[in-house]
């Protein structure tokens, strides 16, 4: 009898062994909090297609991704900004390798204007001034007599640093710049706000016009669309990147071309966000 | 159950009973002191960790390059996320005075005038619906507050108030006053009913008017719950911070116009300490904040306290 249930647990242990090596190893991804719904329907979609694989996402911002990417304790690092040169050194010297980039989807960010709102239209420039403060009233830009009210997102979110690089060259927002928790409550404020102006992405725009964005004073305005943020010719976009410290093998190449596949793409596009090609 | 109110049997040791029975109330007693404890302990290691989070601001140097005592009263901006980070409580100062003075001026009237009108004018009847409604509002999630301070509220008062923002001090103030208006109700009305009826009946057999009764006899006999139910509501609107955050717009700007937006230091705390790098100097700003903003209720409390204690002995002694 002893012997036999001695028998039975030996064979239950080799038995889970040669389960999980069968499984393989789960696939970490940790990054960009814009990027968790996508990483997230990526995997979800994935771990239908291939049982046994795993794949675990969790957020925290690109900056913390990047951190976890140079700790190794995470496989892929989500990040919704380019890794900057210091934290590829701090790579280089755990790992003697500047990390692989693989760009992943493309985001586009709308600039929100109120329905009734004359303005149509606004080069960076003006943007940028804007923001900063230095242009207030709507007539400046072509509207009628009235103080532009400036909304926005808290300093904690990817999306205010994205605007701030990008549109203010790293300069810091007027003070007067009301911060919302979240992109939804922006473009409601700017909705009931006929001289309300916001920023968000580029799915959200219910309620509100998006203001065409031309990038300088002799180049055309550009609506955000599929099309224009896709060809580039919008000029408020971003790579969403994928970070690996050497180049994908195994598991987790099969699941970064398959984010790339058409598949996956169409995903991306699903969520709010534009393919790559 | 069954063993205590079983009848001792001839013979029973009622030497052994009786010491089983002593150490049952023995380890009642204990769990019981045990629950009383851990909200002490649980306070205390709360307390400790928003101060050891906040100790980098005042002991060390690498922080204190960063952000110090000097900065926070002399920078004039609150701009964390900068090239050179900018941490002046001066905006956040003047918003957070903003906000709470308004609700405090919307609520204290409303609230105290209200249980007034409940203990000496109503009927018990209309008492019995009026106490329960207004009760009701502190049941409101302070997130729907901000909510309705967001979307219905900001869109009421901007064609009254003609404000240049749609979202500003004074909406939130409002908002925020709908939130307060039951804590100053409440133990205004309690006070206001511990004020013995011989008062108002010698009151009144001296020729007052029920007007003349209430705001002359009651209300002053009552003064010091009626302060305790004010500084409660006051320590509300300090720490209270969904609804400014939804209903503020957060602007940092300093201002002493009402009309403008307002940022205090609840919902900064609660907008950026979801991202901050853990042990960052801004991470270590916003516990700072922290800890100011828990010794500043902290002390509204204790004179709330004391204005109680107060009321109770005035009672007692009359």
């Amino acid at each position: 009898m002893k012997n036999l249930s001695i028998r039975l647990i030996l064979i239950a242990v080799v038995a889970l062994f040669i389960g999980v090596a069968h499984a393989g190893r789960p696939i970490t991804i940790k990054g960009s909090d814009t990027m968790v719904i996508l990483g997230q329907r990526w995997a979800e979609q994935y771990m239908n297609e291939t049982p046994g694989q795993i794949i675990q996402v969790t957020g925290g911002g690109s900056g913390t991704g990047i951190a976890a990417l140079i700790n190794g304790t995470t496989d892929i690092c989500a990040a919704s900004r380019p890794m900057k040169p210091d934290e590829k050194l701090k790579l280089r010297d755990r790992f003697q390798t500047m990390g692989v980039e693989i760009p992943v989807a493309k985001d586009g960010l709308s600039v929100y204007l109120g329905e009734a709102n004359v303005v149509k239209k606004l080069s960076l420039e003006q943007l940028k001034n804007i923001y900063l403060g230095t242009l207030t009233n709507w007539k400046q830009v072509g509207g009628k007599d009235a103080t532009i009210v400036l909304y926005g997102r808290e300093n904690s979110s990817g999306t205010y640093g994205f605007f701030k690089d990008n549109v203010l060259g790293g300069r810091d927002f007027s003070p007067r710049v009301q911060t919302l928790p979240g992109t939804a409550a922006v473009v409601n404020a700017v909705s009931k706000d006929p001289n309300g102006i916001g920023y968000g992405g580029a799915a959200y725009a219910k309620g509100v016009k998006d203001c065409a964005i031309a990038k300088d004073d002799k180049s055309p305005a550009i609506l955000p669309t599929a099309v224009t943020v896709h060809d580039g010719t919008y000029p408020l976009w971003r790579y969403l990147f994928f970070y690996t410290r050497k180049k994908p093998a195994g598991d987790i190449k099969r699941f970064v071309d398959w984010t790339l596949s058409a598949k996956g793409q169409e995903l991306a596009t699903k969520v709010g966000y534009f393919p790559l090609k | 159950m069954t063993t205590g109110s079983r009848p001792l049997r001839p013979g029973h040791d009622a030497a052994a009973f009786r010491r089983h029975q002593i150490l049952r109330e023995n380890v009642i007693a204990w769990i019981l002191r045990g629950c009383a404890f851990s909200a002490v302990a649980g306070l205390l290691l709360i307390v400790l960790f928003v101060f050891k989070e906040a100790w980098p601001i005042l002991g060390d140097r690498v922080t204190q390059q960063e952000a110090n005592l000097a900065g926070f009263f002399s920078q004039p901006l609150w701009q964390p996320v900068s090239e050179t980070p900018k941490y002046g409580f001066t905006p956040l100062f003047a918003g957070t005075i903003k906000v709470v003075l308004v609700s405090m001026l919307f609520a204290v009237p409303i609230g105290v005038l209200a249980a007034l009108f409940a203990t000496e004018f109503a009927s018990p009847r209309l008492r019995e619906i009026l106490k329960p409604c207004i009760e009701l509002l502190a049941g409101i999630p302070s997130v729907v507050l901000g909510f309705f301070g967001l979307m219905v509220l900001a869109s009421w008062l901007q064609p009254i108030t003609h404000a240049p923002v749609r979202l500003n001090a004074f909406n939130a103030g409002i908002a925020l006053g709908l939130g307060i208006i039951p804590t100053v109700f409440t133990v205004c009305e309690d006070a206001l009913r511990a004020v013995p009826k011989s008062f108002r009946e010698a009151s009144l057999a001296l020729g007052a008017t029920p007007w003349q009764t209430a705001w002359n006899v009651a209300l002053p006999a009552a003064s010091a719950g009626v302060g305790a139910g004010v500084l409660l509501g006051l320590a509300r609107a300090v720490g209270e911070t969904m609804i400014v955050l939804m209903a503020s717009g957060n602007a940092a700007i300093t201002s002493g116009d009402v009309f403008d937006s307002a940022r205090t230091f609840s919902a900064t705390i609660a907008a950026e300490l979801a991202e901050v790098v853990v042990g960052s100097p801004h991470y270590a700003t916003l516990f700072f904040l922290g800890a100011l903003l828990f010794l500043l209720t902290f002390f509204i409390n204790v004179a709330a306290g004391a204005f109680v204690d107060r009321l109770r002995r005035k009672l007692a002694g009359a």
